[in-house]
């Protein structure tokens, strides 16, 4: 059969992968620039097909609340919101990190701080990777740049989230939630079956069969010498991730004399960025971090060691550029360049932005 | 073969639907498309603006400083995208909306009525299909058998007795338009 190539919203993508990946369940609340996320589960109506439940919570701390439960059974369960949203989520997603129990947050991020705009954003960027909630934890994050990506981050972001038993994130803005592309479909899956969810999640709170020993999900620890051993066991669990997941593209870098680092929507701006200046005799490469944590720390390393200078383009006031200074240890002038609250720069800001800071 | 568009004018023109129909028409032909919109409150009786590529190639950004083609729809869209024509690209205006018409001389400039057209002939609910047939004539991006098959791809059955009127729109559009 050949494959069915359908046009959509970013947004309808993530609704119809995740029905397609057998996903079990979906909470979530109302908000701009995600809210075609709800409206699609609502008008495709999975649970008259796959039996994926699909719920509009009461508030945001009620939808990441029910994660937590339905993740709590082993089952693949999601939520979505934008960045206000995410932010009441952090007590949840925090938890999650804590017991250890793999979901699919997606953030399709708004400019802030506070309320701010529904415009795209990527000021997000150290909430997601940086902690958000409180505590010693990680989320895998991903960082979609095309409609087709949404659609399939769905499914590697459950994939890597049930390899580690630990949340993984969809971080994507207005842009990619909003726009337009050609997107394949991933193949339609069933619903795991009870049986299949307890031979994959032997941990899961899912009915105590004679013999075994009872499942206790919480992220609660009196004892502070069982904390550490627990942070010491998620610690080494993040080391194995950042050993082995860690994805980017790289663009034009082989000969490239200045470097160009972006992630999501910006990625995107920054390519056409560097066609333009290309055609101007600028030799200049793009590296896009797909993971943003763990973050491409070592392929940054290794390119800077041929550039002149590094520029990250961001739709904030320069977050990402910290993990790229670090990446670089200062040994190459590292600068940004953003737009914020709302804001999204056209390519031609950032040839100039790459001009003036760099190439001079 | 790349086209950048920008489609412009008053929130309720169906600007931003008409730009789904030319990126679906691409889609039709196999090729790559994508289709931003400005979504925002500015859409609730402001301007509406959507930026549609269709290309032969990967496209990278859908974001754009710089249009092949503009069709402007109402005075205050024409203030913002007149400057960002390339230079020898086309602008199209419908003479409705612009009271001040276009005053650059490095570009093409086109004047479609397609509002009058489509009240005069009681097709006001085609309206965006008939600036469409203005673009289609000075830049075939598409087929029009795309656009129709898109048509019918994309609307409900019931619908389908409408597309040989939204057909008519779009040869209408492809007769009236002309050079300023």
């Amino acid at each position: 059969m050949a494959e069915e190539v359908v046009l959509m919203k970013g947004n309808e993508a993530i609704a119809h992968a995740a029905i397609r990946y057998g996903v079990d369940g979906y909470f979530g609340y109302p908000i701009t620039p995600q809210s075609e996320v709800l409206e699609t589960l609502a008008e495709q109506k999975p649970w008259e097909t796959t039996g994926m439940v699909v719920v509009q919570a009461e508030s945001e701390l009620a939808a990441i609340n029910m994660v937590y439960g339905g993740a709590g059974t082993g089952k693949m369960v999601m939520t979505s919101s934008s960045s206000p949203g995410v932010s009441l989520k952090q007590e949840g997603i925090s938890y999650l990190a804590g017991a250890e129990l793999p979901c699919l947050i997606v953030n399709v991020m708004r400019g802030g701080p506070g309320l701010g705009t529904i415009q795209p954003s990527q000021a997000d960027y150290f909430q997601t990777v940086k902690g958000g909630g409180h505590g010693d934890y990680r989320l895998i994050a991903l960082a979609p740049a095309s409609v087709q990506e949404m659609a399939d981050f769905v499914g590697l972001a459950f994939d890597l989230a049930f390899k580690y038993r630990n949340p993984a994130i969809l971080l994507a803005d207005g842009v990619i939630g909003q726009m337009m592309e050609k997107v394949v479909l991933p193949e339609q899956r069933k619903r795991l079956t009870d049986e299949e969810v307890i031979a994959r999640c032997p941990w899961a709170a899912n009915g105590k069969t004679a013999g075994r020993k009872p499942n206790i999900i919480t992220s609660l620890e009196l004892d502070p010498a069982i904390m550490e051993q627990r942070n010491n066991h998620l610690q080494k669990k993040y080391a194995e991730i950042e050993a082995n997941e860690v994805r980017y593209e790289e663009i034009n870098c082989e000969d490239a004399e200045y470097l160009m680092v972006a992630f999501g929507s910006c990625a995107r701006i920054a390519q056409k960025a560097m066609e333009l200046a290309r055609a101007e005799g600028i030799k200049v490469g793009l590296l896009r971090p797909i993971t943003i944590w763990p973050f491409p720390s070592k392929a940054i390393a290794e390119r800077a060691k041929q550039v002149k200078g590094i520029l990250t383009v961001e739709l904030n006031a320069g977050q990402m550029i910290e993990d790229v200074r670090l990446a670089v240890e200062c040994k190459v002038p590292t600068e940004h360049f953003g737009r914020l609250g709302g804001i999204v720069p056209d390519p031609d800001e950032v040839v100039s932005a790459l001009k003036e800071k760099l190439v001079k | 073969m790349k086209q950048e568009i920008i489609i412009a004018g008053f929130g309720g023109q169906g600007v931003l639907s008409m730009g789904k129909i030319l990126a679906y028409s691409g889609l039709m032909e196999n090729k790559e498309v994508t289709w931003m919109p400005a979504y925002g409150p500015e859409q609730r009786g402001g301007t509406a603006n959507v930026t549609v590529i269709v290309s032969d190639d990967r496209i990278s950004s859908p974001i754009l400083s710089q249009y092949d083609t503009a069709i402007i729809l109402n005075q205050p869209s024409l203030a913002k995208f007149e400057n960002k024509v390339k230079p020898g690209g086309i602008l199209i205006y419908d003479g409705y909306g612009i009271i001040e018409p276009p005053t650059r001389q490095d570009i093409q400039v086109y004047r479609i009525d397609a509002m009058d057209e489509a009240t005069e002939r009681g097709m006001a609910k085609t309206f965006n299909m008939i600036v469409l047939g203005g673009l289609l004539k000075l830049r075939p991006v598409v087929e029009i058998e795309s656009v129709l098959k898109a048509l019918r791809k994309t609307l409900p059955e019931r619908h389908h007795k409408l597309i040989p009127m939204n057909e008519q729109a779009i040869r209408i559009g492809m007769e009236i338009i002309k050079k300023v």
